[in-house]
Parts: C-alpha cells; structure tokens; sequence
C-alpha cells in the first residue's frame, strides 16, 4: 500500500482532484454518518425545496451505522455499509454540494457520473473492522433525525480515520482495476 | 424426562450473543493469517492485517467486531426427553436476544414490518431452526447475520440437466457479481438439493462449520476445492480492492431432492464469520 495522504475536510475540488484510485488516505476532521433512511429524508428535504439539516457543502458522508456507545466511548463499533443503497439518492446530495461518501462496494453510473460532473471522490472502508475504525472517532453527536436510531445524521470529529480512494473524479475505478489486475 | 427452566435458556442466550459479537473463533483467525501471508496485493495483505488487528481490538475490549451485529439466528438441537418449564422457549430465546443486545452495546438491527420499517428497537424477533433429536440435552448456536453479506445470497431453482457445471456457474457469478459488497474474504456456502427452503437452510447451516473444514464426501469436498481455488482466481481481493484472497472457503451441504428439482443456495458469510454454541 502506498504511503498514506492525510486529508483534512471540508474537501475543496483542488484537493478532490488530487485523489487517485488505489491512494491510501488517512482522514481528519469532521464527517457525518448517513445510510439508507436518512438519505431518503435529505432528499425528500431538497426537493421539497427546503433546507437540510445539515451543511453538506464541501463535506464527506460515512455510510454507517454504529453500534451503541459503551460509557465513557465517545461511539461503538462503526464500519461502512453497503453503498449502493444510497445510490439512488447520492447524486442529487452530490449535485448540492457533498464532496465526499465512504462506503463499500460498487457504485452505479449516475452516481460516478455525477462524481466527475462536481467533483467528488467514493473512498472504500474496510467493511467488518469496526471496532478498529471506533478508534478513530473522537466525539460523535447525532445531529438529525434522532429517533432514526442507528441510522440517525452524526457529526463525528475523526484522527487518521484509513480508507482507500475506489472512485476518484477521473472516473476511475479502484475495483474494476484490482480486480484485472489480479484475476487469472 | 429432563426439566430444563426456560429462565436458563434466556441465560444461556444472552451470553451468546455478546460473545459471538466480541470474540472471533480461532479457526477463522488462523485462516485469516494464512491469507495475509499468501496475499499477492499489498492493499490485500495491508486490509488482511486490518482486520486482524480489529478482531484483537474487538476481543480486548469486548466490543463488536462489526457494528452491524446481525440478525440473531439460532440453530437448536432439541433432546426430546427434554421439557421446559417456566415459560415459553421461543419467547424465553428472543429475551435473551433482547438482553444480550441491550447490556452488551450491540447495534439493534431489525424492523418489524419490511414495508413499513419501524426498528423493533431489541433486535427481536430472532430466527430459530429447531431439530427434534434423541436424548435430553438442548444444544443452542447463534449465528448472528449481517445484512450486507444476507443480501448478496440466493437460491436459484435449476434444472437437474443443469448438473455440477450449473453449480460451478451459478456459485462463481454469485460471487463475482457481488464484489465488495458482502466485506471479502467471505466464506461461501453452498446448499445442492433439497426443497426451496431446506437447500437455503443447508446453505446457512455450512458456514456452522470450522472454516476451511471439508465435506465428508470427496466428491464434494474435492468440489469445495475447486471451487474456492476458481474464486480466488476472480481477483476481487479483500474488500473488493484486488487480490488473491476473495474466499477463505467454500463450505457444500446437500440433501436429496425430488425428480423434477435441483435447487441450489449461495450464502455468502462475511470474514466476521460469528457462531457460538451452548449445551444446556
């Protein structure tokens, strides 16, 4: 694995479009978890024409539901979901201004599509390392839809949180490449 | 006839359920191991070594190694000179689910109506498999499921002339199509025969087995072999980032099936490949 990048967040298109399929990056700074019911809501929300609830401008959202905090945790156990339930509703979230998901698996064309239109990157968590990426998570605070439970909006403060860039904005795909480059 | 207290059971339950989501069995740990060694890809070999160093994190401080903690399934070997008293059994195991899920942090997973998907918040109610078996002992194993590995599983209801070629086909899409979806390595297990449900069943009961063990029937396990060898030639590599290491085993289970069927079930396991068992 390459040496890692640090990013800090909000991500501008600059530092976007410096990102690289395969780049192993270590990621600092605040991001928001989001899956499938909140998705929905956010949408629901901007084509209603109203405002979120949340700032998504320049920021990254980790597809994740954590596990209950034990006392004096700042949060659980927290590994990605599968993205491609956010599909449907990702390029719209991209489309107003989200720079960046982490997440697992394959993404489909509107969604990398709208990545190269904006400038967004898809990084890859390791799906199952949970209690590994807890570690990462300093302070975490739901701040939407809390009866969602799991599923609610958090802000969390991240150190060195590790992923892999699987969709840059260059229309690379991490893993379509792996994948010729290792199959027999 | 042997009394058993339902009030153990529930005992029984809730213990088993933070264990299977704390502590990691040891055959998939050395399995594990011997991938990252093999491991052609230095992002695989790096991802393997990440998720080691998770399943000792996960095991010190008794935390989930996969926040999606699953959906508690049981498979019950029920003595039947076995009689509970107390209370009911089925509820006495789903109270165990909801203890074990409420004291040991563990993320509640399941809506009650799937249409209209309201969190049960107790992660209730559980599956249970129950055999009727002789003797007077109640034998319990949680297999908590996840949902992203769940969802790229299938049963397709093949044409006998479809034959062993059909099943080396249907398994090696399977597993192809669902890329990093369902957090390779996976185990993959296969059920051949049966009815509808009973080959998915089958499918589900394989990944029970220590990973990498064989079939005691060498056609089959020479099958296992093959088929595992022919899915890590895919080159999907751990989470789907290339590499050698796409399995750490195909597990096979078959039962016979009627003259005009040839059912065949994928069940894909995530490396966080959980069961614990209790004797009672």
């Amino acid at each position: 694995m390459s040496e890692p990048k640090i990013i800090k967040t909000p991500l501008t298109d600059e530092m976007v479009e410096d990102l690289r399929i395969g780049d192993s990056v270590l990621i600092n700074g605040v991001i928001f978890t989001g899956r499938d019911s909140a998705h929905k809501r956010l949408v629901d929300t901007l084509e209603k024409g109203e405002e979120l609830p949340v700032d998504l401008k320049g920021q990254i959202i980790y597809y994740a539901g954590p596990a209950p905090a034990k006392p004096g945790k700042p949060i659980g156990s927290i590994g990605p979901t599968t993205s491609y339930r956010m599909d449907p509703y990702a390029p719209k979230l991209i489309a107003n201004g989200l720079k960046g998901m982490i997440g697992k698996g394959n993404r489909n064309d509107d969604v990398v599509n709208a990545q190269q239109k904006h400038k967004a990157v898809y990084f890859g968590a390791i799906g199952g390392a949970a209690a590994l990426m807890a570690k990462a998570v300093k302070t975490a605070k739901v701040v939407a839809y809390e009866d969602l439970g799991p599923e609610a909006i958090r802000r969390l403060e991240v150190e060195n949180f590790p992923a892999v860039v699987v969709n840059d904005c260059h229309g690379g795909d991490l893993y379509k490449e792996g994948m010729k480059k290792y199959q027999k | 006839m042997r009394e058993v207290d339902v009030n153990t059971v529930t005992e029984a339950v809730k213990k088993l359920c933070m264990d299977a989501n704390y502590f990691l069995d040891d055959d998939v740990i050395k399995r594990l191991e011997e991938c990252q060694k093999q491991e052609e890809s230095p992002t695989g070999k790096e991802v393997l070594g990440k998720i080691l160093e998770n399943a000792k994190i996960a095991k010190e401080d008794k935390a989930p190694a996969c926040q999606d903690t699953g959906f508690a399934v049981f498979f019950v070997e029920l003595g039947q000179d076995v009689h509970f008293t107390g209370g009911d059994f089925v509820e006495a195991v789903n109270e165990g689910v909801r203890q074990g899920y409420e004291e040991g942090y563990l993320r509640k997973s399941i809506v009650g109506d799937p249409i209209e998907r309201k969190n049960t918040g107790d992660n209730t109610p559980c599956v249970i498999h129950t055999d009727i078996v002789p003797g007077d002992k109640v034998k319990i194993t949680v297999a908590p499921k996840g949902g992203g590995s769940e969802n790229m599983s299938e049963v397709k209801m093949m044409a006998p002339a479809a034959g062993v070629d059909g099943v080396r086909e249907f398994v090696i899409d399977r597993v192809k199509r669902s890329g990093a979806n369902p957090c390779p390595p996976v185990i993959v297990g296969v059920g051949i025969g049966g009815t509808f449900e009973k080959c998915a069943e089958i499918a589900k009961r394989s990944l029970l087995r220590p990973v990498g063990s064989k079939h005691p029937n060498s056609f089959y396990a020479n099958l296992e072999e093959e088929l595992l060898e022919k899915i890590n030639n895919l080159g999907i590599g751990p989470q789907g980032f290339g590499g050698r290491c796409t399995a750490l085993a195909v597990h096979i289970e078959v039962y016979p099936c009627h003259i005009a069927s040839f059912p065949v079930a994928v069940n894909m396991q995530c490396h966080v490949a959980r069961h614990k068992e209790v004797t009672l």
